[in-house]
């Protein structure tokens, strides 16, 4: 990449992020609940590349710990007044990771094709036992009935009954944990999991106990999860147990493979892309889900590589040479 | 075929659509799921040269995703044509009755009807995997698809047949259970999970460890509804738990993957 288009790159970053940060004083509050559920995706896609597109393990059942920190803060809000965020927060997370852990213990014995089913057999059940128990108002679900308060010493910090300031709120953890995701690929750690990836005989030769690298990636992945869990049932003031069905573990798949796997920028390309369609083809539709499986099934036939892959294909297309498919 | 489908619960859904259009037109069960397995062949073949054909050389990623897509509209497509309703289809006369056991216990015919026909398709098709012409190229040409090719037999071909005899398979089992657990929107996703917890328990690429599996998890499951009836839905999977921490690689499985 020559020194111009460096500069360029940035630029469009920077301009990206100050739209980002005027975008609510200029929009409807429709767009703005729009584009902080497209925060929310956003992490979730995040904490799942980091299982696919980094160590290479395809799980199939990750909406479960979006969906165990989503019951959390619902569940511990107690009905006569809002709970503090830095109580629901940690707590939220911690749960989410705590049952990542669990599952992962299990799940990370198996490989390949094995771990695919088992995860999604795992997510399964926690799908049951909160939708056919009482412990979460059963298939209904149940809302949230106050929004966190924020607050330093007896100052409110923040109003989560605002669309506009959970969008901000949003926005700065995105960032938070975009960046925090990038040093850790870049880290020792996120090598081994990269090596993981590519070859996980030849890291437990070199002497890596990869069970417990897997394990931490695994767990990493449900808390933020559950860190986006958590915002989800914020920002919408309900939750039910389809939050943790399949077919949410199944889209969350689809925003990280829609990006192409690539690097986490694709990650977040996806989820925005997933939103926008979802947008465009309700209204279109009734049978909206008609569309979106068509898209997915024409994109994985003809567009190994994702979103990512796209310009360079193009202009292979129009310029001839290497189309730059794996 | 080393491939994994998430659209087959979609194809057991299927069946038992299938069954009941074809019943409310017909008139005739037995003539219906005649037609039904010819349809649900036909189906199969067809989707395997479209779609799946294309599955084979990619990853497991790239098949998970397309076949969810599948399901996407699978589903959409029956909520086109037969809306979100939940139907029955009635039993012919002489499979309704049931047997008394003792004086209040009684089993239902058509159950055992249905355990006796499943069992002969269980012998059924190992005799043909193992036995038969065709069987022998299938097996051949899951172990080496190139070399099979090179000895001038038309692995494409054999392919799209195992393709359509499993969408066949579910379509036949879906019909089969539409009679006593009602026709519902749901029911694809349900038996696709236990499907793969049986394979899970059981181990792949064995057809006893499947028939193993299927009795743990049938027996949890009735066990688990009577002992706790809460978390029926969980026992299931409690099992699942345990055999992965003893055997990770399944009860019966052959050796590692």
């Amino acid at each position: 990449m020559g020194e111009n288009q460096a500069k360029l790159k940035l630029l469009l970053q920077a301009l990206l992020i100050l739209g980002l940060i005027v975008l609510p004083i200029q929009s409807e509050e429709f767009y703005t609940e729009l584009i902080a559920k497209t925060f929310v995706l956003g992490i979730f896609s995040l904490s799942l590349y980091l299982l696919v597109g980094v160590t290479g393990l395809v799980s199939l059942g990750h909406a479960a710990y979006f969906g165990v920190a989503a019951y959390s803060i619902a569940l511990l809000t107690p009905k006569s007044g809002p709970l503090s965020l830095w109580i629901g927060l940690p707590c939220a997370v911690l749960l989410a990771a705590l049952v990542a852990l669990l599952v992962g213990i299990f799940v990370l014995r198996t490989r390949g094709v094995y771990f695919i089913m088992v995860t999604l057999a795992f997510s399964q059940m926690v799908f049951y036992v909160f939708h056919d128990t009482d412990l979460g108002g059963g298939s209904d679900g149940i809302y949230l009935d106050y929004k966190p308060s924020v607050e330093w010493g007896t100052r409110a910090l923040l109003d989560l009954s605002s669309p506009v300031q959970i969008y901000y709120a949003l926005l700065v953890s995105l960032t938070v944990i975009y960046i925090f995701l990038r040093i850790l690929i870049a880290s020792p750690f996120g090598a081994v999991l990269h090596g993981i990836k590519s070859n996980e005989q030849r890291m437990i030769s070199l002497g890596y106990a990869t069970f417990r690298y897997k394990l931490a990636a695994f767990t990493l992945a449900g808390a933020v999860a559950g860190f986006a869990g958590f915002w989800y049932a914020v920002l919408f003031g309900f939750v039910t147990p389809e939050l943790m069905s399949w077919h949410e573990s199944g889209n969350v798949l689809l925003m990280v493979i829609l990006g192409g796997l690539g690097n986490l920028g694709g990650a977040l390309a996806g989820a925005i892309v997933f939103v926008g369609m979802q947008e465009v083809f309700k209204d279109l539709t009734k049978h909206w889900q008609l569309l979106m499986g068509g898209v997915i099934v024409l994109a994985v036939l003809f567009m190994p590589g994702g979103l990512v892959a796209l310009p360079r294909r193009l202009s292979a297309l129009i310029f001839g040479g290497d189309s730059g498919n794996e | 075929m080393k491939i994994i489908n998430l659209a087959h619960g979609s194809f057991y859904m299927l069946g038992a659509y299938l069954a009941f259009g074809l019943v409310s037109v017909i008139g005739n069960l037995w003539l219906a799921i005649a037609l039904g397995v010819v349809l649900s062949f036909l189906l199969g073949f067809v989707l395997e040269r479209l779609v799946f054909k294309y599955l084979y050389n990619r990853d497991h990623l790239e098949q998970v995703l397309l076949t969810y897509g599948l399901i996407l509209i699978f589903e959409e497509v029956r909520s086109l044509l037969v809306g979100d309703d939940v139907h029955g289809i009635a039993l012919p006369d002489f499979l309704s009755g049931s047997i008394a056991l003792t004086d209040s216990l009684s089993y239902p015919v058509y159950r055992l009807f249905m355990s006796a026909v499943c069992i002969a398709l269980a012998i059924g098709q190992y005799l043909f995997i193992q036995r038969t012409r065709l069987g022998m190229m299938i097996r051949a040409g899951s172990h080496d698809r190139d070399m099979v090719q090179s000895l001038g037999i038309n692995i494409n071909l054999i392919y799209s047949i195992v393709f359509a005899m499993g969408v066949t398979l579910a379509a036949f089992a879906g019909m089969l259970a539409a009679p006593i657990s009602s026709v519902s929107p749901g029911m694809g996703s349900q038996v696709l999970i236990i499907s793969f917890v049986v394979v899970v328990i059981g181990g792949i690429g064995s057809i006893w460890g499947a028939l193993l599996g299927s009795l743990l998890i049938g027996g949890a499951d009735t066990f688990g509804k009577i002992l706790f009836p809460q978390f029926a839905g969980v026992a299931v999977y409690l099992v699942m738990a345990a055999v992965l921490l003893w055997r990770p690689e399944g009860l019966l499985s052959k050796g590692n993957k």
